[in-house]
């Protein structure tokens, strides 16, 4: 039994195992549980929770702690990466090497990234992601910079401009690329899970009354600096051209799932229209379209912290009734009520922060698109134009786009929007980039085992 | 309702031969359909190791790859776009005595087809290329032989060949053809194409096309597998083999180096193929006693692509003997990459003159005649 991510899907799937007498093996990338959200410090900087999770300290202590409580009843593996799967068996890099995991079970809880998109500078030294911003705080307790501007599409947006203003930093702006008329539009919707509206309406607030700069329905960003980033320029609502100093942005677009491994699996994927991703394909309680793989957490949709906990445990009750074992009717239930009416939540929250096609449809020729590679969406589309090519693969193969050290986590996706509006043809049809292994880089070493 | 076609030739399969076949046959004023199952150059024409190479061939194969490499030259203004061919030369080490004699014994062979290899004692192999490691013992060096970019010679071809009026149609799967009175009739789920001539191009899938005409040939699926590093300082200025095979590898000029050896996962039907942990990692363990600075350096990719192979590991190229107009050329083994532009051109041959300029003796179908599909010995398959 296999769970690969001690974030709070894998580390809740681990313990409802654990209860059940199973002993899973959890295999994470990062040295300590926690996942990106409740990400650790490094071992010996620890800092009080509160100052790093806010709100939510209690909730990340308690996953931290889990793995930790249940001692030898889970075999922990942390600092190994799982590079690939096939058949039953995972391969893995661990600080000896390359060695193989087989499983009967797998459950993949592998989390979620940030969704870049270009515009106009935002390969400058000085522009992250707002979840890059963020880690830098939570685990490193550093600021991406001293004057800091802002912009995303989607919650963390505001969590982030908090927890930035609260450690001392100075920033500048607070951007949202879409509209405020849609989260209005959605607050019944978001009522689903009235703690996390309040958390949200909070910062909301709290930013708005240290007198930060927020906007939003902004429109085409750019960012400018000889060298690195110094300024971020963008057009309001109005169309009223504005622009600050700083010396650091951060800026992504709502989240994207880490789906290789479930690919890698042989999960059979289905275009999600909403979230603009080809998804692995699950039910309700977690099961993939592959006997014995079961899905949970970001890495299969994205739902947030909580849901995934929700996800974790109830993926756990799936292996145990596929494995014969009775679970608590009681239990199963309540979670499955709870995670319909955070699917409501989730479906409110998805129309309160729409896609911001606009950045889209609005990048010039020369933008680099791939920046492993150097591509630029002249590139993309030229191969587009000249080959009559509709599919991203493709497009792939001519011009190397999401060929190089990411692998397309980063650019996959946006090459996929970028083609589609350059052959007028709907997201879904250009297909995906197929996943290959490794997902992340491995070294080349002398020894086979 | 399905759509009809008639055309003068039907080619199944827009790999490079059969993408290089369709402008071969183009400029001889023939009206062309070709029938991809996927995209055009994308199954073992696009994904294999993009040697452009003469040395270590089978000798029967030297009088077409010699025919094949001058057209390299002129690709990219031919084809318009550039498909990064470079004459960096290609390097076979020997790690033993025997391994110089036989690359002694093959550079004597290969002048009598006109090519000419360098051999290279320890002292001149290590001061031409001193990042070799110390367990090789001497080279035979072919200058004129290359590398390419294999993702882009296939869509090229099957570029030009629309531009010159070929119907290239991709994402069309034959599920049958057969011959009448009036000649070969393919159906897809959505075409029927009536020809006079038709080509078999099919890769892996050649040997089923071959079946339908009564011709039962052991082909057999062959998976390189393949891994590519992210860039690294530009170093390895040749492409390298090996005698006894194992692993082959070339850098590109932007760094990436790029390493084969040994076979992935192939699936029953063929359709996919995955590479194979414990083959990419021999891989690498073999790259690093050839070229020890590689160790360390991070992989990001590896891949396979399936190739059909025949027992003797040489193509079969020429008339089908049951069929009249009909052509076959599949069977590469794992190194038709280089020959792909001059099989197009063979196969135009042969079918507006009835003969070929090259000598096609050795790849005729009949040497299978009541073969079975025996089981393929271990092969090196750099190209």
């Amino acid at each position: 039994m296999v769970i690969v991510g001690a974030g709070p899907a894998g580390v809740r799937c681990a313990e409802a195992l654990v209860h059940a007498g199973v002993r899973p093996i959890v295999i994470d990338e990062a040295e300590q549980p926690g996942g990106q959200v409740y990400r650790q410090p490094p071992t010996g900087r620890a800092r009080r929770s509160s100052a790093i999770y806010g709100f939510e300290a209690k909730k990340a202590v308690s996953i931290h702690r889990a793995i930790g409580d249940a001692g030898a009843r889970i075999d922990y593996r942390p600092g190994t990466l799982v590079w690939n799967v096939y058949g039953d068996g995972l391969d893995l890099l661990t600080r000896e090497g390359s060695r193989q995991q087989r499983f009967d079970r797998l459950v993949l809880a592998t989390g979620a990234m940030d969704r870049a998109l270009p515009f106009p500078g935002w390969t400058l030294p000085g522009v992250f992601t707002l979840g890059g911003a963020q880690i830098a705080l939570k685990a490193q307790g550093v600021a991406i910079g001293r004057r800091v501007a802002l912009v995303g599409a989607g919650p963390l947006l505001p969590l982030v401009a908090h927890q930035y203003a609260n450690a001392g930093v100075d920033v500048v702006a607070v951007l949202d690329t879409t509209d405020f008329a849609a989260k209005r539009a959605q607050l019944s919707g978001l009522c689903a899970s009235a703690g996390t509206l309040a958390k949200g309406l909070w910062y909301t607030t709290r930013n708005r009354l240290r007198g930060l700069v927020v906007r939003y329905g902004v429109r085409s960003l750019r960012a400018t600096g000889a060298g690195r980033v110094e300024a971020l320029a963008w057009r309001e609502a109005s169309g009223e051209e504005c622009s600050v100093a700083c010396d650091a942005v951060g800026a992504s677009f709502g989240l994207r799932s880490e789906a290789q491994l479930a690919e890698l699996a042989g999960c059979r994927f289905a275009f999600a229209a909403a979230a603009r991703q080809w998804l692995p394909e699950k039910t309700p309680e977690g099961r993939s379209s592959v006997a014995g793989v079961y899905l949970a957490g970001d890495g299969a949709r994205i739902g947030g912290a909580d849901v995934a906990e929700l996800q974790g445990r109830r993926a756990a009750l799936a292996v145990l009734e596929d494995l014969g074992l009775t679970v608590n009717r009681g239990e199963r239930e309540s979670l499955d009520r709870a995670l319909a009416r955070q699917a409501r939540f989730r479906r409110a929250l998805d129309a309160a922060y729409p896609f911001p096609g606009h950045l889209l449809d609005a990048v010039g020729d020369d933008e680099i698109v791939c920046r492993c590679e150097g591509v630029t969406a002249a590139a993309l589309r030229q191969a587009a134009r000249d080959h009559a090519a509709v599919d991203i693969n493709r497009v792939k193969a001519l011009t190397r786009i999401g060929m190089g050290r990411c692998q397309g986590r980063v650019c996959g996706e946006v090459a996929a929007e970028l083609l589609a509006r350059a052959c007028g043809s709907d997201l879904e049809r250009v297909g995906r980039l197929r996943g290959q292994p490794p997902v992340k880089p491995i070294p080349i070493v002398a020894s086979a085992p | 309702m399905s759509e009809s076609l008639r055309v003068d030739v039907t080619i199944i399969g827009g790999g490079i031969a059969g993408c290089a076949a369709a402008v071969a046959l183009r400029k001889a004023r023939l009206t062309v359909a070709l029938l991809d199952k996927s995209l055009c150059g994308a199954a073992a024409s696009g994904v294999n190791f993009g040697g452009v190479r003469q040395q270590g061939r089978d000798l029967a194969e030297l009088p077409i790859a010699r025919r094949a490499r001058p057209l390299w030259d002129g690709l990219n203004e031919r084809l318009g776009e550039d498909v990064e061919f470079e004459a960096t030369g290609h390097l076979k080490l020997a790690r033993s005595d025997a391994d110089m004699a036989q690359l002694e014994r093959y550079a004597q062979d290969a002048a009598a087809h006109g090519l000419r290899l360098e051999l290279l004692g320890t002292g001149a192999l290590r001061s031409r290329a001193p990042w070799l490691g110390a367990g090789v013992t001497g080279a035979s060096l072919c200058a004129e032989d290359g590398q390419a970019n294999p993702r882009k010679v296939g869509p090229a071809f099957a570029r030009l060949a629309r531009r010159l009026g070929a119907d290239v149609r991709e994402h069309e799967a034959v599920r049958s053809a057969t011959r009448g009175g009036a000649g070969f009739e393919t159906r897809t789920d959505r075409l029927e194409v009536k020809s006079r001539f038709l080509v078999n191009c099919a890769g892996v899938g050649a040997g089923e096309v071959a079946r339908w005409f009564g011709e039962d040939v052991p082909l057999r699926p062959l998976v390189p597998n393949m891994l590519v590093t992210e860039p690294l300082p530009f170093f390895i200025d040749r492409s390298i083999g090996v005698c006894g095979g194992g692993v082959y590898l070339r850098q590109i000029a932007r760094g990436n180096a790029i390493l084969g050896g040994g076979g992935g996962w192939g699936d029953a039907d063929c359709s996919r193929s995955r590479p194979a942990t414990a083959t990419s990692l021999a891989a690498m363990a073999s790259a690093i006693a050839l070229v020890p600075a590689l160790a360390g350096s991070l992989v990001i990719r590896t891949w396979a692509g399936i190739d059909g192979a025949m027992p003797d590991h040489i193509p079969v190229l020429g008339f089908s003997a049951t069929t009249p107009d009909l052509v076959h050329a599949f069977g590469f083994s794992g190194h038709g990459f280089q020959l792909g532009p001059i099989v197009g051109e063979i196969i135009a041959e042969l079918l507006t003159e009835g003969r070929s300029l090259s000598p096609l003796a050795p790849f005729a179908i009949e040497r299978f005649a009541g073969a079975t599909a025996a089981p393929c010995a271990p092969v090196d398959v750099d190209a």
